[in-house]
């Protein structure tokens, strides 16, 4: 799947996608006002018409202000929600760390949390078992394997996640800032494990505000402004022009 | 978008439920049998000693196959409902498949089913009814009951995502279910011309089925075997298809 067929790891082609501002109008109440009414529920447009590929081997930054659509942008990428309009293509197996520890119970061991996890990310029984000792090993919390997770400090439970994710060896990894997990020796590990991922050909797709993480992990990155894209090109030159932008905004704002 | 291995996740998350339900309680899987016993008693009580009954014979056994499907499908039906929205964090988070979260709550609540079950075929032997051939239909008529459920809980589930009052409209109905099904009354007290829309309902139907096969040891009647295949498997690919219709809509609503 590593990209031999020739197709890009990710495309998006004039994606939109927009929310419903009543969304959280959810009794029958408010249903039935809203039809009375006749009101149509406003939008709030979270993207709007973003094209871009990423090929395999690709890392891709996504970077804005907040509210830009970053995440938006990612969710999409991994699955969780479809576009409005356009076509979005996502080529290989995905693991995606948006929030470290989605999926995982307090009341459950290390142990039954990395299974239950694996098995999400899509694995199957026999390569969850077979990875399982790896996944362990690379968190480091020894003992507390078998400790229920409310147990665990909140880097433990951010290195185990991590761990978990990438040993499920994903064709792309889609990281939402969670790089600085844990302490910085285990930073290092995770960055150095990140940068093994780029060398055997594997697409990363990530937001960070961290210019460190990013310079090490991608060449190429994408600033969204209100959901539309500014800029698509090397890192160094998008990053400059989104900070000049940003000082003007903020230049402007104190005048 | 997921090609993972749905058994294995399937059997991950049902067995996440069973231990998180069953670790932090020191009696554990006996919290399954005590309902169902207590229940047994009281209406045993009521309608051996206020309200005699004659017809019914054997009336623990009896009140017991109309207890063990009723419970089950209130406990399943009410989690079901709630599952999509009290995963949240799962559907916001992870890819995995939708249809996968309101058919493991289903089949955690099997898990209690089993344990019932297992209660219910021992006071048939205590009660001195034997094991008889007929037993071999008992895992059918059951099948059809989770298939039943499961295409309820996809129903209801992705409703009450959109509309939150659907967990109390089901709570309800739940309610009103334990007088329309024959739990503690029989079924020659119903008027004829009730019979053949009682029969609709899957719930009257195993419970019927149950207690051929185990009271009377005579096989389930086919038409009731018949509307109760018909009726699971309907709602069950309707429950799949207005799903599937709704479950675009869940990010952005939970």
């Amino acid at each position: 799947m590593n990209g031999s067929d020739g197709r890009p790891a990710i495309v998006f082609h004039d994606v939109w996608k927009s929310f419903s501002k009543h969304a959280g109008q959810i009794l029958i109440r408010d249903r039935v006002l809203q039809w009375v009414h006749a009101r149509r529920p406003e939008k709030f447009h979270a993207l709007r018409e973003v094209s871009f590929s990423v090929q395999h081997g690709e890392g891709l930054a996504v970077i804005g202000h907040n509210g830009a659509g970053k995440s938006t942008l990612l969710n999409l990428a991994t699955g969780l929600c479809e576009p409005d309009r356009g076509r979005l293509e996502v080529n290989g197996r995905v693991a995606a760390l948006l929030d470290l520890g989605a999926g995982f119970h307090p009341d459950l061991t290390g142990a039954e949390n990395v299974h239950i996890n694996a098995s999400l990310m899509g694995l199957s029984r026999r390569e969850a078992h077979a990875r399982y000792d790896d996944m362990v090993a690379f968190a480091e919390i020894g003992d507390f394997i078998n400790e229920p997770l409310r147990t665990y400090s909140s880097g433990m439970i951010m290195r185990l996640a991590f761990s978990v994710a990438v040993n499920v060896d994903p064709d792309i990894l889609i990281v939402d800032e969670v790089l600085g997990v844990g302490d910085l020796a285990f930073q290092a590990k995770c960055r150095e494990k990140i940068l093994g991922f780029r060398r055997s050909g594997k697409t990363i797709l990530c937001v960070s505000h961290s210019n460190d993480t990013l310079k090490d992990v991608c060449q190429r990155a994408l600033w969204l402004d209100h959901g539309r894209v500014m800029d698509d090109g090397p890192l160094a030159r998008v990053v400059q022009g989104y900070k000049e932008a940003m000082n003007a905004h903020s230049g402007a704002a104190l005048k | 978008m997921w090609h993972g291995d749905y058994l294995y996740l399937i059997q991950n998350l049902v067995m996440k439920d069973f231990r998180i339900r069953y670790r932090n309680m020191s009696l554990g899987v006996l919290w399954s049998l005590l309902n169902p016993l207590v229940m047994m008693g009281v209406l045993t009580f009521v309608f051996t000693r206020i309200f005699p009954n004659p017809n019914i014979k054997n009336f623990p056994v009896f009140v017991l196959c109309g207890m063990v499907p009723y419970s089950f499908f209130t406990v399943a039906c009410i989690s079901g409902t709630t599952s999509i929205v009290e995963n949240a964090g799962l559907i916001k988070r992870v890819p995995v498949p939708r249809e996968v979260v309101p058919i493991t709550t289903v089949l955690s609540c099997c898990i209690h089913l089993v344990v019932q079950i297992g209660l219910l075929l021992f006071i048939v032997l205590v009660s001195g009814k034997g094991i008889n051939l007929q037993w071999f239909w008992l895992p059918l008529v059951w099948v059809f009951e989770i298939v039943f459920v499961c295409g309820l809980a996809l129903l209801s589930a992705s409703l009450n995502v959109f509309v939150r009052d659907t967990r109390y409209i089901v709570e309800s109905s739940t309610t009103v279910l334990f007088w329309l099904v024959p739990v503690f009354y029989d079924f020659s007290s119903i008027p004829l011309r009730f019979k053949g829309i009682y029969e609709l309902n899957p719930v009257a139907a195993l419970v019927l089925s149950l207690r051929r096969i185990l009271l009377n040891a005579e096989p389930p009647v086919g038409t009731t075997l018949w509307k109760l295949a018909a009726v699971s498997v309907t709602v069950f690919l309707a429950g799949l298809v207005v799903f599937r219709r709704l479950k675009a809509g869940f990010y952005e609503r939970i």
